[in-house]
């Protein structure tokens, strides 16, 4: 019997096969790519609009409610969309720490032996995770616009902190020098603080000794600063002050960032519980009763012994929340703060270039989640298990 | 040296130990035992009282005691407490939206369908293919229902169309599709062919780093772009498609964590007996890969369901912008915080029952694994 002739256009190789298969999705994949360009080429001809990204440069011509930087009407389109850029980032920034904060606080209050605490943290969890974030903010938009009284009869529940339907009025920094120094000497304690910190570790290396780091850290950051204010016996602070119809003076918080970020802090809260609570209760609890019979005090089990194991189980999902947040304060549309998604939705509107509009929030959003994940990957990393 | 290091010493009297405790029965032994275990439990539990002493009696008083269950706007503006009355007015419509009000017994139909073959799909007894043809018949009947047209029923545009069945629907029939195409991407991002691992790989990546919003907006903008001169398609399509894409790419990445969980040697034990890819995947590998991950499938379905309350943005009526529509109304103005409450706990209701059932599944799926 003499071997099957070869045929190297075999299609019962499988090699062959899977190039044909390959070929086969990418020429689909392709031909509807040139589909769908080429009736959006056509259209975007027909309707008369323009192509490309030269609308950048010329004025946008909207107001913007609140900025972090300069800009005004007559700014160009690109000086809008670093404005919305700012705010998405302002937001996400702000409501990471404060949804962590928070969640991590409920996510032990979960795991208290005392039942009023770990009931109202489930009761917590499970209302504002089962009920639409847009629901949520909606609801906390109407109570900070409509449920509170107009600036002249602004509730005042501590001195110099004004709530009204403006918003959320607080004390700022004067315009006084002081407020440098101030600002520099909590720069130093920083570095000082780290410079004991980077000190401690070779002498606990060599010793065995530890400083009280805590303490030290915490007089550096808020002592320093404190010295120095008293040094200049005091500074000035910007007092918010009714005038007519609205305060002036002060720093605003306004009513749609704050239902913002009290919508986004609390909605992602009760997701980070959930996370923090599964990760404690992962460590076994045999890593406690040895940590413990080691003679290592409560605090210091649950600092060196628990928490450590319990980071790795908690950062990989908490990470994806970080990245649901940031995503969610596109919602900040539905409300009107002034983020990104609004600025290009606005811009939309105005030139009618909608490919170029939307793909500018598409490569925003890519560009900040993939640079949150890569961050948080990088501490993941840092924390994990070293394997040998 | 003694053993002193380590026992008593032979003269000391054995040390007295305290009694065993005995856990106090009664209500007292559990307010002990649950609130006042220590000085600072002690404290923490004052505290929480407290606070809920400063808050429920307020609530409480707004949502019953001086609430206004009838009559008019002016009613509740007097009394100061909830307006449930703002709710008995207007809940036909936030329920239904513009679908005309004496038909409601189709929406209402479409929806009891709907949820019947939901609780058919939610028995494990009737899993398998059955189910396929339980959801194309069900389905197609609640969309008759809606749509009209046949059998002597009023066509309704999908303009009409609003509140609780649109939400049911856009949740439904975008999971019905979705999870398909969820299927195949993770088949194509766990594929051993470059082409397919690279596109779905992209594409997943790529709708997972942008948010929901963007999504909308594209289809509804972008999808009138991308068909030829003349065609159009409904918005409702259109905010549909935006939410398969965009749902896809999220069971994809579950369905992906179930596939890797399959040790290599089912595959290879499958290809030994001379099973091709298609019988693979459909006969070992996918009835293991997807009831590993069923309960964060479930999870990925309650996110979604609430999901489709941001059809807002593109301007459907949906059940939070019936709400939010109703208090439009110049009569109703600033009762708010009932709409909200109202639409609120229909949702909740939605996604406790789910999120209980995910847990249900979760204990009895592991039974078998469990030794």
């Amino acid at each position: 019997m003499s071997a099957p002739p070869r045929n190297r256009l075999n299609p019962n190789d499988p090699r062959v096969r899977a190039l044909l298969w390959q070929a086969l999705v990418l020429g689909l994949v392709a031909l509807g790519t040139w589909y769908l360009a080429s009736n959006t080429m056509a259209n975007v001809a027909r309707l008369g609009v323009a192509s490309g990204y030269g609308f950048l440069g010329r004025e946008a011509g909207f107001q913007i409610g609140e900025t972090l930087v300069a800009y005004g009407p007559q700014d160009p389109y690109a000086r809008a969309f670093l404005v919305g850029v700012l705010n998405t980032l302002k937001v996400a920034g702000i409501g990471i720490v404060l949804a962590t904060i928070l969640g991590t606080v409920v996510g032990i209050a979960r795991l208290s032996r005392n039942f009023l605490v770990n009931r109202l943290a489930a009761g917590y969890v499970e209302a504002l995770r089962n009920v639409p974030l847009l629901l949520q903010l909606f609801l906390w938009y109407g109570v900070l616009t409509e449920g509170l009284p107009g600036p002249r009869q602004a509730l005042e529940p501590l001195p110099g902190l004004f709530l009204s339907n403006r918003g959320l009025k607080l004390p700022g920094p004067a315009d006084d020098p002081t407020w440098s120094w101030v600002a520099a000497a909590f720069g130093l304690g920083v570095l000082l603080a780290l410079a004991a910190t980077a000190w401690n570790k070779g002498r606990q290396a060599r010793t065995g000794k530890r400083l009280p780091l805590l303490p030290i850290t915490l007089g550096l950051l808020l002592g320093l600063p404190g010295l120095v204010m008293l040094a200049f016996g005091g500074a000035a602070l910007d007092m918010p002050v009714l005038k007519g119809f609205n305060f002036q003076g002060g720093v605003t918080l306004t009513p749609e960032l704050a239902a913002l970020l009290f919508g986004l802090v609390t909605y992602t809260a009760a997701f980070i519980a959930e996370i923090v609570r599964s990760g404690i209760q992962a460590v076994g609890h045999g890593q406690t009763e040895a940590a413990l019979a080691l003679g290592l005090s409560r605090g210091r089990v649950l600092r060196l012994v628990v928490l450590p194991q319990a980071l790795r189980v908690i950062i990989p999902p908490t990470t994806s929340q970080f990245l649901n947040l940031t995503k969610n304060s596109s919602l900040a549309v539905a409300i009107g703060y002034p983020d990104f998604v609004s600025v290009a939705n606005t811009t939309i509107n105005q030139t009618g270039q909608a490919v170029e509009g939307v793909a500018a929030i598409m490569a925003v959003f890519l560009a900040v989640s993939l640079s949150l994940s890569a961050l948080m990957n990088w501490y993941n990393r840092r924390i994990a298990l070293v394997d040998r | 040296m003694s053993d002193g290091a380590f026992g008593l010493s032979p003269g000391e009297p054995p040390a007295t130990r305290p009694p065993p405790a005995i856990a106090a029965p009664g209500v007292v032994g559990w307010l002990r035992a649950n609130l006042f275990r220590t000085w600072y439990d002690t404290l923490l539990t004052l505290a929480v009282l407290y606070v809920l002493w400063l808050v429920v009696p307020d609530v409480v008083r707004w949502a019953l005691g001086d609430a206004v269950w009838s009559g008019e706007a002016a009613a509740c503006r007097a009394a100061g407490g909830a307006c449930w009355a703002f709710v008995a007015e207007k809940w036909r419509f936030i329920l239904f939206g513009t679908f005309p009000a004496d038909q409601h017994w189709r929406p209402t139909l479409a929806m009891l369908l709907t949820m019947g073959v939901l609780l058919a799909s939610a028995d494990r007894r009737f899993w398998g293919p059955r189910l396929l043809v339980l959801w194309a018949v069900g389905l197609g009947a609640a969309w008759l229902l809606m749509a009209g047209g046949l059998f002597g029923l009023s066509p309704v545009p999908t303009e009409l169309w609003g509140g609780l069945p649109l939400t049911l629907g856009l949740s439904v029939v975008g999971l019905a599709v979705a999870f398909p195409l969820g299927v195949l991407l993770a088949l194509g991002r766990t594929s051993a062919l470059p082409v397919l691992r690279v596109l779905s790989t992209a594409y997943i990546e790529l709708i997972r780093g942008v948010p929901l919003v963007s999504v909308l907006f594209m289809a509804s903008v972008m999808i009138p772009l991308f068909l030829p001169t003349g065609v159009s398609i409904d918005k409702l399509l259109r905010a549909q498609i935006g939410l398969i894409l965009f749902a896809a790419a999220y069971l994809a990445e579950v369905v992906r964590g179930g596939l890797q969980a399959i040790p290599k040697g089912q595959v290879e034990a499958a290809s030994a007996l001379g099973l091709g890819y298609w019988q693979r995947q459909r006969l070992i590998i996918l009835p293991q890969a997807l009831s590993l991950v069923i309960p964060p499938l479930v999870n990925t379905f309650i996110g979604f369901f609430k999901d489709t309350s941001l059809v807002i943005i593109i301007g459907l009526l949906d059940l939070l912008s019936t709400a939010k529509a109703a208090l439009t109304d110049p009569a109703w103005r600033g009762f708010y915080k009932e709409a909200y409450l109202f639409v609120g706990v229909i949702y909740f209701l939605f996604c406790y029952a789910l999120s209980r059932y995910s847990r249900y599944l979760e204990t009895s799926l592991s039974k078998g694994r469990r030794r």
